[in-house]
């Protein structure tokens, strides 16, 4: 926060007049709330078929893509989606092992991981007096944020939405029941390397508002919590978009009043959220749960 | 379909018919063979199944059982011989045929629930997502819904098909399984062990349950099976597979000292049990090296039972 500028005045209503008196807080929204959308949908499905591990390293490879490209003298945006998209498309081109299902990705996706932090500290070890901006690009950033930005972002999310929308029963069919799936016709194998592709684009947007490390705030955090609450796909989806976006937007107000970064604010939320969860679960269903007699079979 | 009855009310079997039996078979192999990694798993195999006919597939590991199965889904071609499903070549209609494969079941921490899992046998490879508020939606969601309903009834499987699938039981989800394998209304039922790790009162259940699909339903179930003990007062016909060959028959046929004493081609004895239970004796292990998914399993669980 700002010396001598107010601080909250606790009523949401003005806060939130306060803050999109400023174009940069109002586009800081705009894409935030873009990317809690597409990170969160994309997110739920990665959750449900245990890729956490193969989100994380596409996320980690847009750190060298964006490095490189400030590196280049081009703008870190055409850094996160080349890198991430490329990530995700080697993860694709892994052989799978037959029985493996959607456990972790195999060793080769660490080793992919490490070395593209590798040369991203690389790139910014060359890049002189670019220091300030490692911080961002690992831990997020909302400022200076453009019209033209929150463009890209949502151009980006309306396409990666409209793909999701069109194989998500599918999708749903092949990472809750691969095998059976397969049997009905359904193409498992191309579906993977759709989804994956999507994840590409998912992490490549909610790296730049949470940086390469934070991602998994607007990516996991959200899904895990729906999942948490409810086993119905579709009011567990409604519910993970509905925590993204209350958690960027509070993110954001608590980034603007404190002088805490955006990226640690939204991760905290989200957690929050996430314990609240399970606090909620074991409330309702008594800590441990009791066992009944003869009912189990 | 014929119409519902719960599987309480007729967990009798009907009594079996002579098998195989005549009329226009669902399944035919007429010589049938299958090389699996260059290796012949079994050649000669004649069989017929036909509609409401409830056959099970033994023998001992690494002879191709699944393989037999993936030979009907059409996923492993034939290396010699004829085979034809529901009329056509295989592969052909698979749209018609209800296929539970061998699993290991749901990880625990899947939080999608058992209903929802019979809805995606129901229309889950459809794409596209239908829109709602349209009358014709309204209608096709409620069909879907009664129909997905009606099928959780049909297995007796209501009173938990509302919870996590992962928090469920062993038994239970093999219920909800089954249900998603007949949720469109298949003329054949292809289960790859589903008695594998139940206990035996739910092995017992499970095997009634396939009954009675099988008679009271119309629907031809073929169950790839270690034990035929559970299944034994349900089945029509059997196929024996071992050394490369295979017996087909009724139970009673081919679960005997003479007729499996000539598929091996060594002396085999079959015991009967005071409680009517069948025991292979002296049966030749399967080759101890073999690259299968089934060698990991503990030898114990291979004997005593057949």
């Amino acid at each position: 926060m700002v010396p001598g500028e107010p601080g909250p005045s606790w009523n949401p209503i003005i806060d939130l007049q306060l803050l999109w008196s400023f174009p940069f807080m109002v586009n800081a929204f705009r894409a935030g709330t873009i990317v809690a959308v597409l990170a969160g949908l994309i997110g739920w499905f990665m959750v449900l078929r245990r890729q956490s591990f193969a989100g994380h390293t596409v996320a980690v490879a847009g750190f060298p893509g964006a490095a490189g490209a400030t590196l280049l003298g081009v703008a870190p945006v055409f850094g996160y989606f080349g890198f991430c998209l490329a990530a995700a498309a080697v993860i694709a081109a892994l052989p799978r092992g037959r029985d493996a299902g959607y456990r972790e990705e195999s060793a080769v996706t660490g080793t992919v991981n490490a070395f593209a932090l590798a040369c991203g500290y690389l790139f910014i070890a060359l890049y002189k007096g670019f220091l300030g901006g490692v911080n961002a690009l690992l831990f997020g950033n909302f400022l200076g944020i453009t019209d033209d930005d929150v463009l890209a972002l949502l151009a980006v999310a309306v396409v990666a939405l409209a793909v999701l929308a069109a194989v998500g029963r599918p999708l749903l069919f092949a990472s809750v029941d691969p095998d059976v799936a397969a049997a009905r016709g359904v193409p498992v194998r191309a579906l993977s390397v759709v989804f994956l592709m999507l994840l590409g684009a998912a992490v490549a947007e909610a790296s730049q508002i949470t940086g390469t490390l934070l991602v998994f705030a607007l990516l996991v955090m959200p899904a895990a919590t729906a999942q948490r609450l409810t086993a119905r796909p579709v009011a567990s989806l409604a519910l993970t978009v509905l925590i993204g976006i209350v958690a960027t937007w509070l993110g954001l107000g608590i980034a603007y009043f404190s002088p805490y970064p955006i990226g640690f604010c939204v991760t905290t939320v989200a957690f929050a959220g996430y314990l609240l969860a399970h606090a909620a679960r074991a409330g309702r269903f008594g800590l441990p749960r009791p066992r009944l007699a003869g009912g189990a079979t | 379909m014929t119409p519902l009855t719960r599987l309480d009310d007729a967990v009798q079997p009907s009594a079996p018919p002579a098998w195989p039996s005549t009329g226009d078979p669902v399944v035919c192999l007429r010589g049938a063979a299958a090389r699996v990694g260059g290796r012949t798993l079994w050649r000669d195999v004649d069989l017929s199944v036909a509609a409401g006919e409830f056959v099970a597939v033994l023998g001992p590991n690494g002879v191709g059982k699944s393989t037999l199965v993936k030979t009907i889904l059409g996923l492993q071609p034939a290396a010699a011989g004829e085979v034809r499903v529901l009329g056509g070549r295989p592969g052909r209609a698979n749209h018609r045929i209800g296929y539970l494969p061998q699993r290991r079941g749901f990880d625990a921490t899947l939080r999608i629930r058992g209903v929802d899992v019979v809805r995606l046998g129901l229309d889950g490879d459809r794409w596209g997502i239908p829109l709602p508020g349209s009358a014709r939606f309204a209608r096709r969601r409620r069909a879907a819904e009664a129909r997905v309903a009606e099928v959780i009834d049909l297995v007796g499987a209501t009173g938990y098909a509302h919870r996590p699938i992962g928090q469920l039981s062993g038994g239970e989800q093999q219920r909800l399984l089954i249900a998603q394998a007949l949720v469109r209304r298949p003329a054949l039922l292809l289960l790859d062990e589903p008695l594998d790790s139940l206990d035996l009162p739910n092995q017992g259940a499970v095997a009634a349950l396939l009954g009675h699909v099988a008679h009271a339903e119309g629907v031809s179930v073929m169950i790839v099976a270690h034990d035929v003990n559970p299944l034994l007062a349900y089945l029509d016909g059997v196929v024996y597979l071992a050394h490369g060959a295979a017996v087909t028959g009724t139970p009673d046929e081919v679960i005997n000292g003479p007729a499996l004493s000539r598929l091996y081609g060594s002396p085999v004895e079959v015991l009967c049990t005071s409680d009517g239970r069948l025991v292979v004796v002296g049966a030749p292990e399967p080759p101890a090296v073999h690259a299968d998914r089934h060698a990991d399993r503990p030898s114990g669980a291979r004997d005593g039972s057949r």
